[in-house]
């Protein structure tokens, strides 16, 4: 055997709420992350990622509590991002019980910020978030940041291998163009990633048909991670990990004899 | 009781909560008299291997550790925390900037798993004794792995390993003295299940 593929569902969370809409019947209260969470990692969910999306500094508090009720009932290992700007930022997260988080728009703004927090917490708490879209850059792709409306200019192959050597942990690459399509992953840009990529990559918008996900790895990626498709319901993460471990990729928690 | 032993290492809260689902009592503690006179000591660790060494001295934590190895005290270290129990550490050194000593219990360097995509990050397998304690009735389950350095010669009574580029050590058992290169308080039900083998002993 050998290191599995991850299966990574993320939740966007605010004022301690889920806000995009879910799907489950069995749920009490959809919109508490706690119980999603806890739901999600039953169903074989590999990690989880919680993005904050809150606008104001109380909200913030609320996510931390959030970050510890997940902690305290949740065993598998959980990203947090959404508005990180400092170390004492990533020192908060953490001491709720986060065991990574992510950073994207303050990173952009100031690239010491990823030296700074790999050098107290170690590259392997850090995962750098890159919201790429297809644009007249060397690479043809194109680091964007507001949810993929402003172009910053920045080439995201370049930034990806800078962010890489400041000593990022693991990238999570979001297709901007493909975000929310349920079309497919962006394989192109997963393709011209990978071989600029030492660490883990982690793919992102776009799934939608179960072979999307096996594309996804074909093209390189090491974790795939999804929102809508798991949260309405069109897909299950068991339906996920059985297809692809049928289909002969390493999974956990599904036998593929 | 059981102490985890708190050096400054990050998210002390994940393991503490589940070590408590045994349903034992559990501190977190720097106090060197509650981590010796616990039954079971855990040694966690997130960060570089020299770092976690220098948080580890400075609250006399190495001491704590060969006294209860010495003394045959149940104590379990988890992931750079069973790293630091050998004798050396190569991370973040170089020709000028020799290898770091750990607390030494084994004899052994932990070096740069040769790999092309490191850290390695997520779940993989474990292949154990048949007659180990720690992995009775999970023995072809996935744990949570998340590092770059590894042991990877054989040391102490039990050897389990893993394979990511190459062979390495995921965890030891040897008498009371038990660690795991992987994470099992991030490991789903199998890393609980890990943890009641261990807390079973003690």
């Amino acid at each position: 055997m050998s290191l599995s593929i991850r299966i990574i569902p993320c939740l966007d969370v605010t004022d301690g709420r889920v806000v995009k809409g879910v799907n489950f019947t069995n749920l009490v209260d959809a919109g508490d992350p706690v119980e999603m969470a806890a739901l999600y990692e039953k169903e074989g969910a590999d990690e989880l990622t919680f993005l904050d999306i809150s606008a104001s500094s109380s909200d913030r508090e609320t996510t931390l509590d959030i970050v510890r009720k997940t902690a305290d009932q949740v065993f598998i290992p959980l990203t947090v991002g959404g508005g990180i700007r400092s170390v004492a930022d990533v020192n908060q997260l953490l001491r709720a019980g986060a065991d990574k988080i992510s950073i994207n728009t303050a990173a952009i703004a100031r690239p010491e910020l990823i030296s700074e927090i790999a050098d107290v917490f170690g590259s392997q708490v850090l995962v750098l978030s890159v919201d790429a879209r297809r644009a007249k850059t060397v690479s043809g792709f194109e680091v964007t940041t507001h949810g993929g409306r402003k172009g910053t200019g920045i080439d995201a192959l370049g930034w990806i291998e800078s962010a890489c050597n400041l000593g990022v942990g693991e990238i999570l690459l979001n297709s901007m163009d493909a975000d929310g399509t349920r079309q497919g992953y962006d394989i192109e840009m997963i393709e011209a990633v990978r071989p600029i990529t030492p660490v883990p990559l982690i793919a992102s918008g776009g799934a939608g048909d179960l072979e999307d996900f096996a594309r996804a790895l074909d093209a390189g990626a090491d974790a795939l991670l999804a929102a809508s498709v798991f949260h309405f319901g069109v897909h299950r993460i068991e339906e996920v990990k059985r297809y692809l471990s049928q289909a002969g990729y390493s999974i956990r928690g599904v036998s593929n004899q | 009781m059981i102490a985890i032993l708190d050096y400054g290492s990050g998210n002390l809260r994940s393991a503490q909560r589940a070590f408590e689902t045994t349903g034992a009592e559990v501190v977190v503690t720097s106090d060197r008299k509650t981590a010796l006179e616990a039954d079971g000591l855990v040694v966690p660790g997130v960060g570089a291997f020299r770092s976690c060494m220098n948080g580890l001295l400075a609250i006399g934590g190495d001491e704590i550790i060969r006294e209860r190895f010495s003394k045959e005290r149940p104590t379990l270290g988890i992931c750079i925390g069973m790293q630091i129990l050998f004798s050396h550490g190569l991370e973040h050194s170089d020709d000028n900037d020799p290898s770091t000593e750990g607390v030494g219990v084994w004899n052994g360097t932990v070096s740069k798993l040769k790999a092309p995509i490191l850290p390695h990050m997520g779940w993989n397998t474990v292949v154990a004794p048949k007659d180990s304690t720690l992995f009775r009735g999970i023995e072809s389950e996935s744990f949570y792995f998340v590092h770059s350095y590894a042991a990877k010669e054989a040391v102490g009574q039990q050897v389990s390993w893993t394979e990511h580029g190459e062979r390495f050590v995921s965890a030891v058992e040897d008498g009371a003295m038990s660690a795991t290169q992987f994470h099992p308080e991030k490991s789903g039900s199998v890393g609980l299940t890990l943890i009641r083998n261990w807390t079973g002993t003690l």
